[in-house]
């Protein structure tokens, strides 16, 4: 869903800088830029960690795709962070704020689990997996359901709400596995999920699970809602301009509660994915910040699918890449992090850039460019 | 067992888990009342509480520890303030970005000096209680001095900034009607800077309090949110600092209270993990019985560009 590119204006003023900037007026090069301005924003800390930048991007970039088991990882890596990306993109699409996809993937991890614990242990894997994705998708939802109702029946701002239902859920999380489902073990985890409900591996020796083919088919899924379908139609009009959404008829706050639930029950089946495809347990770490990371993954995507899918590989390959590289040239893995929130600022200030870009020039106002994705909330702002 | 001394403590630590609260809620109040949206508030708190210990450590001065937490505060703002007020970034995204990043920096540094087999201490920041000799009641003046500071100096002091000088009109004006302050010769952007930066050192501070003051150590996850907490008690206080302060002692003492009921017979078969949550939730339960037509900066979210 990129604009078309604002045409270069040959021979107005501005240095090579401008005109990469104005170049990069697709969704793909303004990301691609953003990643390159946020490696060599990231160099000095690099410096400061003991290492040489070039040593480690190659690290992180390159050695992941250097094995058919490394690059397995790194599908393996970019399963959840496929799901939270959709999750907040599809949310962000309908100029809903939702920032919940972390607690939203925990409370699904939980209700994976805790189908997975309970179900008897010769129930079938068709039985099992499907009743775990369901209810996964249905604790994502409810934790949902309440900032989108706060938002939607008595207008308060759901990016609050969502936030602070965050830490609740990982408080939820941990009271689970230190209290009644405290594994008889002695550790901090749940016990294991039965076997029926441990989504099939996809090859041999490599990790690669079906929650990895599940979440492309919930990309294709949500890619065909937004762009062919009515309502993905009605859910655009509510994100660009929702006074004009209500004016043509469209029912701005029954869109809105829609969407915050298809966000949240994506985000749950990411918890489901975790827990039955990788730790087969709950854990208070099943989550690595996915939620958070996912929108960096929809802002990086351009807020569209495809976008969202290479978003996804790369910060997927970044992830193996950052733990291979605290073996391999004592760099902490925790510089992942950073490279994640420099990316994000680097893509957000890109976008105000190119829009200023856009507005300044000599166009009349009537023809300029639809408002930039990221400005949609812009009218939509509590007030 | 709920005795006089029982009541002390409770006041006592209520006025102690209030304190990071009351400076990152007056941190964002200024800043959002000149009409930027801060969260990046969390990794703020976060960076402080991580350079606050971390040089307090390598000096082996609180103190000097605290003017660093601020200093990095001052710089978390005003990179808040080039995406936000000299490009005209999105502020949600802009927000979100600067605590994921801060986020990872301090756990990288946290990593690259403190890692090790033992966790580092410090001698943290010494208690004060001038009125000691009133026995229970006299626990509640058992405290830090930050956090005197924080009821005594910072709020009012914020109240007084935002409704009684000339920077407070320049802010408010600002946060309301940009192109009117601007006409009237108030440069909408320095003005941002300030607030940004004036708030970063706050919410800076606010963190730190926990590293230098209550723990004398960094671990991770220690603002736990506190910093989203915030934000919603900026809704509840109607960008005003005292009704902020009030919800800030709401949810501190609804958290002191769940950390001592636990431990108490009849009570102690709910984990601390749920008492822990009930803050939280009381937030939310606060925001939607009276955030409704929250009066929101006029120019809240909105960019400034002259035309």
């Amino acid at each position: 869903m990129s604009t078309p590119a604002p045409l270069p204006k040959v021979g107005s003023r501005g240095s090579a800088l401008r005109s990469t900037i104005a170049a990069s007026g697709s969704t793909l090069g303004l990301g691609l830029l953003a990643i390159l301005v946020a490696l060599i924003l990231t160099s000095p800390v690099i410096i400061i960690a003991g290492a040489s930048p070039i040593d480690a991007y190659a690290n992180f970039f390159l050695v992941p795709l250097s094995s058919q088991f490394r690059l397995l990882e790194v599908l393996v890596a970019a399963t959840p962070l496929i799901l939270t990306g959709i999750a907040v993109a599809v949310a962000f699409r309908g100029g809903y704020w939702n920032i919940g996809a972390e607690g939203q993937l925990l409370l699904g991890a939980i209700a994976a689990t805790g189908v997975g614990i309970s179900i008897p242990a010769d129930w079938p894997p068709i039985v099992v997996v499907p009743l775990m994705i369901l209810a996964g998708a249905l604790a994502g939802a409810a934790w949902a359901l309440v900032p989108a109702l706060l938002r939607t029946r008595l207008g308060i701002d759901e990016v609050v709400t969502t936030l602070l239902l965050n830490p609740v859920a990982l408080l939820f999380v941990k009271a689970l596995v230190q209290g009644p489902w405290r594994d008889p073990g002695g550790i901090t985890e749940s016990p294991p999920i039965v076997e029926a409900g441990h989504l099939p591996q996809l090859m041999d020796k490599s990790r690669l699970h079906l929650g990895f083919l599940l979440a492309l088919v919930l990309l294709v899924i949500a890619w065909w809602v937004l762009s062919r379908t009515g309502i993905g139609l009605r859910i655009r009009a509510v994100g660009l301009a929702p006074h004009a959404a209500r004016f043509a008829g469209i029912r701005v706050e029954r869109t809105l509660l829609g969407v915050a639930l298809a966000s949240g029950a994506i985000a749950g089946i990411a918890g489901v994915s975790e827990v039955a495809g990788i730790q087969f347990r709950l854990t208070s770490g099943i989550s690595a910040g996915y939620g958070y990371t996912g929108i960096v993954v929809a802002m990086l995507g351009g807020l569209s699918m495809p976008g969202v899918l290479l978003s996804a590989l790369f910060l997927g390959d970044l992830r193996v890449g950052t733990n291979k590289a605290e073996s391999a040239l004592d760099i902490p893995s925790q510089i992942g992090a950073v490279v994640q929130g420099v990316i994000l600022l680097c893509v957000v200030g890109l976008l105000a850039i190119r829009r200023w870009r856009i507005s300044r020039s000599d166009r009349p106002a009537d023809e300029a460019e639809p408002p930039a994705e990221d400005e949609r909330h812009l009218e939509n702002a509590p007030a | 067992m709920i005795d006089g001394s029982f009541l002390g403590d409770l006041a006592s630590a209520t006025f102690r888990n209030a304190t990071p609260l009351v400076y990152g809620t007056a941190g964002e109040t200024v800043t959002e009342r000149s009409g930027v949206l801060n969260l990046g508030i969390e990794g703020t708190m976060y960076v402080g509480a991580f350079t606050g210990f971390a040089v307090a450590w390598w000096v082996g001065d609180p103190l000097i520890g605290l003017l660093a937490a601020i200093v990095a505060g001052l710089l978390a703002g005003a990179v808040m303030g080039f995406l936000t007020v000299t490009l005209g970034a999105n502020q949600h995204v802009s927000g979100l970005g600067l605590t994921i990043g801060l986020i990872g920096l301090s756990e990288l540094g946290n990593r690259l000096l403190l890692s090790g087999s033992e966790l580092q201490k410090i001698q943290p920041f010494p208690q004060w209680n001038p009125l000691a000799g009133l026995g229970d009641i006299g626990l509640v003046f058992q405290q830090y001095g930050l956090t005197y500071a924080a009821f005594l100096l910072v709020a009012p002091a914020t109240w007084w900034l935002i409704g009684r000088t000339p920077f407070g009109l320049s802010l408010r004006a600002v946060g309301e009607n940009p192109e009117a302050a601007d006409a009237a010769g108030i440069s909408v952007a320095r003005t941002r800077y300030a607030a940004l930066m004036i708030g970063g050192a706050l919410m800076a501070v606010g963190g730190a309090f926990l590293t230098l003051a209550v723990l004398g150590a960094f671990t991770l996850d220690i603002i736990a949110g506190r910093g989203w907490v915030c934000l919603a008690l900026v809704i509840f206080g109607r960008w005003g600092i005292w009704r902020g302060v009030l919800g800030a002692l709401i949810f501190a003492f609804v958290y002191s209270l769940g950390l001592r009921l636990q431990i108490m017979p009849g009570f102690d078969g709910i984990p601390r993990e749920l008492m822990l949550a009930l803050p939280y939730l009381a937030v939310i339960a606060a925001l939607a019985l009276s955030g409704r037509n929250a009066p929101y900066p006029g120019a809240y979210l909105k960019p400034y560009r002259r035309s």
